[in-house]
């Protein structure tokens, strides 16, 4: 959050959608979607607006996977490292990601473009090894497909 | 009730009970880590399983209610095995350093590791990290040690309300942290070890403040906290005559919590500077001698100055440190072997005004209800007190009452911690109480939301309220106070609502010029919407320290004697002169702040430390200085003592016996934890020995005989008696010789005058105001980590690290216009004199007014506040004087 513009895009969020302490999974996912990531002072700004102590936000963020404190690349990568998927190979995929990206896992490319997290299992274990970028599913990786994929996202550099 | 089984023994038991508290009540021992029975449960650690008999099923027994017939087996075999196992399992991870871990003896991993008989390396996992979190200056977290039950977390969240502690990631990756690993006081935590004092393992520990001890090396006492007037229970840990530690105590008026001061801040007891001889001023010095040569001397100088100048030239400062007892004798030493009423202490700057109005109008001058009763209040308005840093247990009460569901008004011109648990805050000026609260008054009489049965049975005086509540409209007052009228109608409707609304008010209110119509105000808020004399409800003056009600009590009051009654009456003056075997002075003495007037000739000053806590502090040290003779009993060389002529070197709280009375009445006992430091004696047996010099027999030896003496002339302390006290951890007075208890709510019946007065009061200005010279209020205060003039918190390092020096907060527009930067060195400056401080730019202060603590010797503020008094208490407006600030 850098600057009042952002704050007040967050603020409009939690008034929208707060409905007391249960309702705080459902709006720092709203957050997150719009802002991209939960750093500190978002937390913090969410735990003063909901009247929900800064440390129960913590143990919320950092207990769930899918909520992150550091900024995502443009494109996130998620590689499934659920049963069936590692069974067909996905560490693999995800080794291989790291490599030609240059980057570890929870990490994001310099250019921003992209950002590398491993997930659990997502359901699409008969198109296993599968990953997702963004919304978009990519399933029966190979090598080969992997660069296809890559190079779409990194030459046209739009969404898809 | 309810028929079940445990171990096949039929018990009849109430429905609602746990099996682990039905298990306990018949003393069958089921291990616990997680479970604390002043938090919700939680059910995580599941080391108190039981089997359901029949069905094999294991049961948390914390989480699980009791149920008809139900067949519980706490030791089978299953249970045993399921309890080795997570032992084992928790050790997995555990740094098993037992033969060093401070905790050894104490550590309940290791007592149930023994008990299940586990194999500690059956199973080896990766080992928590080594880091330590040691960001705070009293305590450390191993991580290494946690066995992550959580239960630090929780007390932090439920019971002191500061959510500090998160358990954060999760699986193998979870640990306690503070969120984004913030520095602990940063994630706002208040130091208060609440946390420490409860973690079953050695994670969580002290740090170590120059003493190693093992568990069972150290010997507990029982005591009471030497500081606020909350009174605090805890356990003075000792080793070899020297205090190395405290342990709350959970069954007493604090719950087991404490606060940074009663936990961590004990180093003064045996530190290097107590006084361990007496001192005598030879050639100028003071110099070391023997009792008998200090004694000689006071009964040289005292005898020959009342010869000389009459018994009134001598005054006797006694002091809300020392024991109820001692209060008694200092009292006694004045009237009935000097001959003077010229007796008073601390509380004149503190609650001189509550004492001299509630008596007034209530006919008793003390909290009208409990600690506990807060907890279930439905409102509370707190008004001049900033509660978490000067009462911090009852800080905690309030947050757990809000907790509750109870709503909370806040008044205050600082944005004082509480507020941020306030439904209702309002930034009134300092010194415009009385006009907020008379706008309150206005618009609940004006909407009929006051108490009318109330009013006509137990009160007198309400039609003359109202005629003087024309001139405070809401929108009036609000034009006084400076604030927005809807906040008072907030206010008063919430208030009058109630239904168990609790007043809490502090030095905010009864250190003004007016104060003792600030209180009255007050009062007739609480009477005329029918708050008193129920649970819950009524008036609460907090006090500020250990023992200023007992101190009160024993009348060491120019115009009353023990348990309030006046000297101004004859039989009373025959009832104490028949007591104590004398003819007693007829006419009432001076208060502190007029000895400071009267050219008195010697002073006795009893634990008191004038110098730094009296307003305009250069005429003190003036005054004190052209004493013909100055005797000092205290356990530091003070400010004070270093004008004595004699100086007597007494024993703490935690070297001798008594009692300590909190605010809500409760009378407890201290204990003697070590022997006496040096030559250091008891200030009680000082005392029955200079009286003894003085020609005054009293045929007392132990504070036991001087409490039965008090309650022989103390009505309200008619049934106290020492065996009672240690029965139940405290008891009320007003108490009679039947009872065993004593009192908690006041007022139920009946007030103690009959019918509560309704004393109409106006708003009038502080006096003084801003001028276009002295253009901003100052006001002053207490901060959290240090207590008074410091003579007690300043020899723990851990304080002095956090708050090593004064300051003046300054709202950010002030500054501006002044240029000044946070941090930089200002002058203060009043029509009395000027200081040196460093400005803390703050908005949780109002614009115009600054803020200064009065504790520290480097920005003695009470060299420039104003001795301006209340004419009815003599208690002088420490919160309000009129101060301009410059650039240096």
């Amino acid at each position: 959050m850098k600057n009042e513009e952002e704050k007040q895009i967050i603020l409009d969020i939690i008034r929208e959608h707060s409905e007391g302490p249960s309702s705080l999974v459902q709006v720092l996912t709203l957050i997150q979607e719009e802002h991209g990531y939960l750093p500190m002072n978002v937390q913090q700004l969410v735990a003063q607006e909901m009247k929900i102590p800064f440390s129960r936000v913590f143990e919320v963020t950092s207990f769930y996977s899918r909520f992150t404190t550091e900024q995502k690349g443009k494109y996130e990568i998620s590689v499934c490292l659920g049963t069936a998927c590692y069974v067909k190979g996905a560490q693999g995929i995800l080794d291989e990601i790291k490599r030609r990206l240059n980057i570890e896992e929870n990490q994001t490319t310099e250019d921003g473009l992209f950002s590398l997290v491993a997930s659990r299992c997502i359901g699409a274990c008969a198109l296993a090894p599968a990953m997702i970028i963004n919304k978009n599913v990519f399933g029966l990786l190979t090598k080969q497909k992997l660069t296809e994929v890559l190079a779409m996202y990194t030459e046209s550099n739009a969404e898809v | 009730m309810i028929d079940i089984y445990i171990n096949n023994e039929k018990l009849s038991v109430s429905e609602g009970k746990t099996v682990l508290e039905v298990c306990r009540e018949i003393g069958v021992s089921i291990p616990t880590f997680c479970y604390d029975e002043r938090l919700k449960v939680e059910g995580s650690c599941r080391i108190c399983v039981v089997e359901a008999e029949g069905s094999g099923k294991l049961l948390p027994s914390c989480a699980t209610q009791v149920s008809p017939n139900m067949k519980i087996l706490t030791h089978s075999p299953k249970v045993m095995r399921m309890r080795k196992r997570l032992l084992e399992t928790m050790l997995s991870n555990h740094d098993v350093t037992c033969l060093q871990c401070e905790k050894a003896g104490q550590c309940q991993l290791q007592d149930y590791a023994y008990e299940y008989d586990v194999d500690i390396e059956k199973y080896q996992g990766r080992k928590g990290s080594q880091d330590f979190v040691a960001s705070n200056k009293f305590f450390y977290l191993s991580r290494n040690k946690c066995i992550l039950c959580g239960k630090c977390a929780r007390i932090c969240t439920q019971l002191q309300g500061n959510s500090v502690w998160a358990m954060s990631n999760r699986g193998f990756e979870t640990e306690i942290n503070t969120p984004f690993g913030m520095d602990m006081e940063e994630a706002g935590c208040v130091s208060c070890g609440n946390c420490v004092s409860n973690c079953p393992v050695g994670a969580l520990m002290p740090k170590f403040t120059g003493e190693k001890f093992r568990t069972w090396d150290v010997e507990k006492t029982q005591t009471t906290c030497p500081y606020c007037g909350v009174g605090c229970q805890f356990y003075l840990l000792t080793k070899n005559g020297k205090v190395v530690g405290i342990e709350p105590m959970k069954e007493a008026v604090n719950h087991g919590l404490l606060c940074v001061k009663g936990r961590f801040a004990f180093h003064f007891i045996n530190n290097k500077d107590r006084l361990r001889t007496p001192l005598i001023r030879k050639e100028g010095r003071l110099t070391e001698a023997t009792w008998d040569e200090a004694y000689a001397r006071i009964e040289e100088k005292i005898s020959a100055i009342k010869q000389t100048y009459g018994p009134d030239s001598i005054g006797v400062l006694s002091s809300a440190r020392v024991s109820t007892e001692e209060n008694y004798l200092a009292q006694k030493l004045a009237r009935a072997v000097i001959g003077t009423n010229n007796i008073d202490h601390c509380a004149r700057l503190c609650h001189a005004t509550s004492v001299s109005a509630l008596s007034q109008v209530f006919g008793s001058g003390a909290m009208t209800n409990t600690f506990e009763e807060m907890k279930h209040a439905d409102v509370i308005f707190i008004i001049g007190s900033n509660t978490t840093e000067a009462h911090p247990v009852i800080g905690t009460f309030v947050k757990i009452a809000k907790e509750n569901g109870a709503k909370l008004i806040i008044a205050d011109p600082r944005e004082i911690p509480l507020r941020e648990y306030a439904d209702v805050y309002i930034p009134h000026d300092s010194g415009s109480d009385i006009a907020l609260i008379n706008g309150m008054l206005n618009h609940i009489i004006t909407n009929k939301l006051y108490d009318q049965a109330f009013v006509e049975e137990r009160t007198e005086g309400f039609d003359e309220l109202v005629g003087v509540l024309d001139a405070y409209t809401p929108a009036k007052a609000a034009a006084i106070a400076g604030v927005e009228p809807d906040l008072i109608i907030q206010a008063a409707e919430l208030y009058a609502k109630g239904p168990r609304s609790s007043i809490i008010y502090g030095m905010g209110i009864a250190q003004h010029a007016n104060g003792v119509d600030g209180v009255c105000t007050l009062a007739n808020l609480a009477m005329i919407c029918g708050m008193i004399g129920k649970e819950s409800t009524g008036i609460n003056p907090l006090r500020g320290q250990n023992n200023v009600q007992g101190a009160c009590d024993m009348g060491c009051l120019p115009d009353n004697y023990p348990g309030y009654q006046p000297v101004a009456l004859g039989a009373n003056r025959e009832k104490f002169g028949k007591a104590w075997g004398v003819t007693l002075p007829d006419t009432t003495g001076l208060t502190a702040t007029q000895m400071m007037e009267a050219g008195l000739k010697a002073m006795y000053i009893v634990g008191e430390n004038p110098v730094i806590s009296d307003p305009d502090a250069a005429h003190v040290q003036k005054v004190l200085q052209s004493l013909d003779f100055l005797v000092v009993q205290d356990i530091f060389l003070t400010e004070t003592a270093a004008y004595a002529d004699v100086v007597l070197p007494a024993a703490s709280y935690a070297e001798k016996d008594g009692t300590f009375i909190n605010s809500e009445r409760r009378i407890q006992l201290i204990r003697p934890a070590i022997a006496p430091i040096g030559d250091a004696k008891p200030d009680y047996q000082i005392l029955l020995e200079v009286m003894s010099r003085l020609g005054y027999e009293n045929n007392l030896h132990t504070p036991e005989e001087i409490m039965q003496e008090i309650t022989s002339v103390t009505p309200q302390y008619a049934g106290v008696t020492y065996p009672k006290i240690r029965r139940s951890n405290g008891i009320f007075w007003p108490i009679k010789a039947e009872e065993e208890n004593g009192t908690r709510v006041l007022h139920s019946q009946s007030f103690s005058r009959g019918k509560g007065l309704i004393l109409p009061v106006r708003y009038s200005p502080p006096a003084e105001e801003t001028d276009s010279e002295y253009p901003i209020i100052l006001t002053t205060g207490r901060v959290l980590y240090h207590y008074h003039t410091m003579t007690m918190t300043g020899k723990t390092q851990g304080l002095m690290e956090i708050a090593p020096e004064g300051y003046i907060e300054i709202h950010p527009e002030n500054a501006a216009r002044l240029n000044l930067s946070d941090g930089e060195e200002i002058r203060v400056v009043s029509r009395r004199g000027a200081i040196r401080a460093k400005a803390k730019l703050t908005d949780r202060i109002k614009e115009g007014i600054v803020f200064i603590p009065f504790h520290f010797k480097d920005t003695h503020v009470n060299v420039i506040t104003n001795t301006a008094y209340d004419p009815t208490a003599k208690e002088p407006e420490l919160k309000v004087c009129a101060v301009r600030l410059e650039k240096v």
